[in-house]
């Protein structure tokens, strides 16, 4: 067994999201291969494109589905640019899925709140559909998502169809240029913790996005009284390998890849907003 | 004459016999050699490309190698690589893509047939860190199936080390001079040849076929008062509580510091016997019709080692430096459950500005026990 080597995955779809963000649906060509793979929301894959490279992706679908493993991503490097050309019909590899998800088991009963900033949502959105789809099983749930400019605000439909739900908030914020048809906050997602509404002895807050984001909503999380242990978050950072050998992703003694990248703050706060690690 | 069980004596001038024995058994023979004024771990046939007569000078920044008019084949501490690149290949390929007659995405493990290599001249602190490369490849949740074929081909002929360089601390790491584990079979070179013993069965059954002599009480004697003069020799250490001690300095002066010092080359990651950071890289062929995935070994010391997302994490070179030392020797002991460093001290000889990691980490607890005050 080689768990370097990718397996070979057809693209069904690859869905424009804003200009800059795609979202690519693939099935594996080995219809046994598709049938045994499972993943938890919060892992993610490692995608491999012809001659170009290979990158870590989270994986937004909902575990539920048989058929299809979807993968949201921007347009940002190398691989990602030249992956947003991608047709349904192609082929590309895939490997995964790789390390520890959200703790869905553990948030069973409790209020959901999820703090996410720019493209952070998409390991996010995955849970966010997960509870939605199993509702009566979680409390309240508080979506609060912050994007830089109005237009990267993806799945604007869903936010607007979410509010209606019960026992749902839905918290959105675009820190620059917002437009007129921004109807909800101007500034820094982070500014309006105190407006989420949440029982913190009987809640789970899951956060992902820009490290400094998630850094302006630990505190008031944990000032409200929510337990350091109920507060998790998705870390980032270089990875090749994804199996824990190839080094770039240490995080102190964790390697993100395995470890993570979903971590309980209590496993990562003596690092966690420390320059350089 | 009194005889000592379980070991034997082989005089220095049958070690050409062994050599040929082991070459007879199928095995590629590695030794020592003299090159590029170094010392090189490369194939041997005659026991003249051994090292012999040869001492090494090793200092903070600089690597010297002098002949000296004693006569042995092994008076030398260590050069800049042994085992790490015959397990953990410098350049590896991962597997390889193409696209068939209908245009489809094909995946492909290339296989290569391995000879069994026998390695003479292993010493200590390269069998410790091999233990360790062993624990990182081999016994996590996902097995590396290079390393583990490089590695099951090793038959592992270790030499005590009698002569450390003066940069050399493996008697504070407790992995040196003396080979406790590890080995096939450990040579101890005295004067006129060498005490052997045996430590395998794979060992016991080559080694039969030589007929050697057990070996007298008195070169038992010599080897134990060697051993103990090798680790007297060795003036650098490492405290032991380092990782403990070092745990809450990440935001020292020292850092700062070192950060204009280190040139940030990454020459001590390349040296360093445990360090395993490697990066992959995809490599097309001139047709553009086969693409091989690479693995090249990395450094923590380059800029896109920590780059993602358009941005470098370690963009400072204290950054670069505090991850390599922090993870070495404090973060590794959570991972490993035993510190990054073996002692050899090739970190600090091949550093181009001579950073002494001993001293460093001395500096880094000297402040934490002034903080403490």
């Amino acid at each position: 067994m080689n768990p370097y080597e990718p397996q070979v995955v057809d693209v069904i779809q690859n869905i424009e999201e804003t200009p800059t963000i795609y979202t690519l649906r693939l099935r594996f060509r080995d219809k046994a291969r598709q049938q045994a793979y499972r993943f938890a929301p919060g892992q993610f894959n490692m995608l491999y494109l012809y001659g170009v490279g290979e990158i870590p992706i989270s994986i937004v679908s909902d575990p539920a589905d048989e058929f299809v493993i979807d993968h949201t991503i921007r347009s940002v490097g190398r691989v990602t640019k030249a992956m947003s050309k991608l047709k349904a019909g192609d082929q590309i590899g895939l490997r995964g899925p790789f390390g520890r998800g959200w703790p869905l088991q553990h948030a069973l009963g409790k209020d959901v709140i999820l703090v996410t900033g720019g493209l952070g949502c998409a390991p996010v959105v995955s849970v966010i559909r997960y509870v939605i789809r199993r509702r009566d099983l979680f409390g309240r749930l508080v979506i609060m998502q912050g994007v830089k400019h109005a237009d990267d605000l993806i799945w604007r439909d869903q936010y607007e169809q979410w509010e209606t739900l019960h026992d749902t908030q839905v918290i959105l914020a675009a820190s620059e240029q917002p437009s007129a048809q921004w109807p909800w906050h101007s500034g820094h997602v982070t500014d309006l913790m105190h407006t989420a509404v949440f029982n913190p002895n009987n809640a789970i807050a899951m956060m992902c996005g820009p490290e400094a984001m998630m850094n302006a909503a630990i505190d008031p999380l944990l000032r409200e009284g929510l337990n350091e242990h109920d507060l998790w978050l998705s870390m980032e950072r270089n990875m090749h390998c994804a199996i824990g050998l190839c080094g770039h992703c240490q995080y102190g003694a964790n390697f993100i890849c395995k470890q993570g990248p979903v971590f309980p703050f209590a496993e990562i706060k003596t690092l966690f907003g420390e320059k350089g690690f | 004459m009194e005889t000592i069980d379980d070991a034997l004596f082989l005089p220095h001038s049958q070690l050409q016999s062994f050599i040929d024995l082991l070459w007879r058994k199928s095995y590629e023979v590695i030794g020592p050699h003299v090159s590029q004024n170094t010392i090189e771990y490369l194939p041997l046939h005659q026991v003249d490309e051994l090292p012999f007569a040869y001492r090494d000078k090793q200092e903070p920044g600089r690597y010297h190698l002098v002949k000296t008019s004693h006569e042995r084949y092994f008076a030398w501490a260590n050069g800049a690589q042994a085992l790490k690149p015959m397990t953990f290949k410098a350049s590896q390929t991962l597997w390889q893509a193409h696209k068939n007659a209908n245009q489809e995405l094909e995946f492909s493990t290339p296989s290569s047939p391995l000879l069994n290599t026998a390695v003479i001249g292993v010493r200590a602190c390269d069998l410790a860190a091999l233990a360790i490369q062993d624990q990182h490849f081999l016994q996590g949740d996902y097995v590396d199936p290079f390393y583990q074929s490089q590695r099951q081909h090793l038959f592992l002929v270790a030499v005590n080390c009698s002569h450390p360089a003066s940069t050399c601390f493996c008697a504070s790491t407790g992995d040196g001079p003396h080979v406790e584990k590890n080995a096939d079979i450990v040579l101890t070179e005295l004067d006129d040849g060498f005490v052997v013993e045996i430590t395998s069965q794979t060992a016991k059954d080559i080694m039969s076929e030589l007929l050697l002599e057990p070996a007298q009480a008195q070169h038992w004697q010599q080897k134990s008062q060697q051993l103990q003069q090798a680790c007297q020799a060795q003036t650098r250490s490492i405290s032991k509580k380092a990782h403990v001690q070092i745990s809450n300095k990440n935001k020292s002066q020292v850092w700062e510091t070192l950060g204009r010092q280190c040139l940030a080359c990454g020459n001590c990651t390349a040296v360093c016997p445990t360090c395993f950071c490697h990066q992959q890289q995809t490599e097309a062929d001139l047709s553009n019709t086969l693409i091989s995935q690479l693995r090249l070994w990395d450094s923590c010391f380059n800029a896109d080692h920590s780059y993602f997302h358009g941005t470098v994490v370690r963009a400072e070179t204290k950054f670069r430096y505090r991850q390599w030392l922090t993870h070495k020797f404090s973060t590794w002991v959570e991972q490993f459950a035993r510190s990054g460093c073996v002692g050899c001290g090739r970190c600090i000889s091949w550093c181009p500005v001579g950073i002494d990691v001993t001293a460093v980490i001395a500096d880094l607890i000297k402040e934490a026990c002034d903080e403490s005050l």
